[in-house]
């Protein structure tokens, strides 16, 4: 979203995803207090307050760290990205922050194993299906029908035409950053329901991963995005089920970005565009 | 004009680097004795790094209160390795030629205990890891010990514990391929089960910080093994278990003394439950010197009950005292023989030598995880 957006990389999503998880782990005793534990209403409430904060946080960092920047070369701001990156992930890291061990993550939901014949589904992982598909359906009536939408479009179109039209480019790409800071943080949490050991580090895996999804599935594209991380997960758990592949999982989906980087860069579902001289 | 500016700037950067650089070089001589550690103190490992650290912290501290070594004082230079590749090399390289100390203690693991020892052993500096238990560790050289057993002897316990108490003849090996300790210990006790009649289902990798072990856990699930064995951390182990438990997989699962952190507990809760593993020393194991160590560890750290690797970093900087006392010296030739010499040593994690091939000789105790807590189970001598 940001890379359609800005045309970089923001290597402080995956720590506002960590982030997220984390925010997460401290409201939630506090909703339990006062819903009782493990309630339907309790856990959205949990999604919705973590994403309003994570929302926040993500304009925070743009504000700070990349606005500044707004007129420098990209590589300038890339290389910010991963400092901003490491300042998160290493701040988390001290003891009077998160400190450096996994936490355990509380269950915001009581989790049932759905058995169909020899295929067991944990609800979780229908928990996590059900949301991606709803926020992606809501994204793309963001992107698509809104007005706010039609300006994000302008802006990655083109940010000079967009100001000259009238466009708050700052205010529309704050606003981008909020909603997909949002979107980490729900990442986040449903990624600590699955496994719930959360450290400040975990971000940097599934980071990477939704890098080489987004590039699979053409970047900017968000059934792509899609496609490409349904992909990559299939390939990944085929390799990690096969001994003798198994210990290959990780390099799989590196190998698999550079062969689309090579035959197809612009992703399985992305558009070529001739870069304008 | 621009241009010159910049350039002072970053001249005069450079030099006072390089002026705090020559001028911090002391360390060994004054009135004070420098020791170095290096620990995970940050990243995917950092409860061993803190354990470990906290364990020689107190161990310095004690002999500080008691009038230090030799009439001098000892201080702890530590560096944490951020549980990263690479990062052992310069932590130690920082130790040996900026604090100029005369012995390093670490590391826990396995992995990065292996990349500190050549450097270790080029600049003939004693090196003593409390944890690491890969055998090839101390075969880097004469300057490399540990206070710990061998993975030679923990993999062998390990099979005749599968096959004698858990009755298993088919047993699943779940191995990190990211860690030396986890590849040498599914190597010994692969070699050793099957040499002793049981059989090996399937043998499947995992990188350590995975998330989902479904793929490696439903192959698994459909060989049906009696028993899982995973050599691995305490952070992989508790997803791997949660995982298995929701396959509905009942059979133990067990591993070695990677799985030792409060850790596994917090995170595993009840999928943990029953499940084995084998480690150095029990808090619980009732000596005078693991009493005294558990008490004075608990009023140091905030009534923290202390783990394996905290006992092992007290033990490693321990023997390193002891040395250092009966060389009468702190140069490294005579510290490394009087460290080679050690015999009968009464550490807090139990009794041990030191044999010719610089590692410890000790017993090795069984956990069973009951109630959401560490049991002891049995004592395996060597």
């Amino acid at each position: 979203m940001v890379y359609g957006v800005l045309r970089f990389i923001n290597f402080a999503h995956s720590d506002v995803l960590m982030l997220g998880a984390f925010t997460a782990f401290y409201i939630s005793p506090m909703i339990d207090k006062n819903l009782g534990s493990q309630s339907t209403l309790g856990c959205i409430m949990v999604f919705v307050i973590a994403a309003a904060i994570c929302a926040c946080l993500g304009i925070l960092i743009e504000r700070l760290a990349y606005r500044p920047l707004r007129n420098r070369p990209k590589l300038t701001v890339l290389i910010t990205a991963i400092g901003v990156s490491l300042l998160i992930e290493f701040t988390g890291q001290n003891e009077h922050v998160f400190g450096a061990a996994p936490l355990p993550f509380p269950q915001l939901l009581p989790e049932q194993s759905i058995h169909l014949g020899n295929l067991v589904i944990s609800s979780n992982d229908v928990l996590t299906v059900g949301v991606t598909v709803i926020l992606l359906i809501a994204m793309w009536l963001i992107v698509q029908k809104t007005r706010i939408g039609t300006a994000m479009r302008a802006v990655s179109f083109n940010q000079q035409a967009a100001s000259l039209m009238g466009i708050p480019v700052d205010k529309i790409i704050s606003f981008t950053f909020g909603l997909g800071s949002a979107l980490a943080a729900i990442a986040g949490i449903l990624y600590a329901m699955k496994a719930p050991g959360i450290d400040p580090l975990m971000g940097v895996q599934p980071g990477l991963r939704a890098f080489v999804a987004a590039v699979l599935g053409g970047i900017g594209n968000l059934p792509g995005a899609v496609i490409g991380g349904v992909l990559l997960g299939l390939l990944e758990t085929f390799a990690g089920g096969i001994p003798g592949l198994s210990n290959y999982r990780d390099g799989i989906a590196f190998a698999i970005l550079i062969l689309i980087l090579l035959f197809k860069p612009a992703g399985l579902l992305g558009k070529a565009t001739v870069e304008k001289v | 004009m621009h241009f010159t500016n910049r350039f002072f700037l970053l001249m005069g950067a450079i030099s006072t680097i390089l002026i705090s650089f020559t001028s911090c070089n002391s360390g060994g001589g004054g009135d004070t004795i420098a020791i170095g550690e290096f620990a995970s103190l940050t990243g995917k490992e950092a409860t061993f790094g803190i354990s470990s650290h906290e364990g020689t912290l107190l161990a310095i501290e004690e002999i500080n209160a008691a009038g230090g070594v030799l009439g001098k004082k000892l201080t702890l230079k530590t560096e944490d390795d951020q549980t990263k590749p690479g990062e052992p090399a310069n932590a130690v390289n920082k130790l040996i030629f900026k604090d100029g100390v005369i012995a390093i203690l670490g590391e826990v693991a396995s992995s990065r205990s292996l990349e500190a020892a050549p450097i270790c052993q080029k600049n003939k500096i004693p090196m003593i890891s409390p944890a690491s238990t890969n055998p090839t560790v101390t075969q880097t050289g004469d300057y490399i010990f540990r206070v710990c057993f061998t993975d030679t002897f923990q993999g062998a316990a390990l099979a005749n514990f599968a096959s004698g108490t858990l009755k298993a003849k088919k047993v699943a090996v779940l191995t990190d391929v990211k860690s030396d300790y986890s590849k040498g210990l599914a190597k010994s006790f692969k070699e050793k089960f099957s040499t002793s009649g049981g059989k090996i289902g399937s043998e499947l990798d995992f990188n350590g910080g995975d998330k989902d072990f479904k793929g490696q856990l439903t192959a698994i699930k459909s060989d049906a093994p009696d028993a899982i064995f995973i050599p691995g951390y305490y952070n992989d182990v508790a997803l791997i278990c949660i995982q298995a438990k929701q396959l509905g997989m009942n059979i133990p699962i067990f591993g070695g003394d990677g799985w030792e952190s409060e850790s596994l507990l917090t995170i595993g809760k009840d999928a943990v439950e029953g499940h084995y593993f084998s480690t150095h020393c029990s808090p619980d194991q009732g000596t005078p010197e693991m009493t005294n160590f558990v008490a004075a560890y608990k009023k140091r750290f905030n009534g923290k009950t202390p783990d394996a690797m905290a006992v092992l970093g007290y033990d490693s900087a321990m023997v390193l005292i002891d040395a250092i006392k009966r060389a009468k010296t702190t140069e490294s030739t005579a510290l490394r023989d009087a460290i080679a010499a050690t015999k009968d040593f009464s550490g807090a994690s139990g009794k041990f030598s030191l044999n010719a091939e610089r590692d410890a000789v000790k017993a090795l105790v069984f956990i069973q995880i009951k109630n959401g807590k560490f049991t002891y189970n049995a004592t395996v001598n060597p």
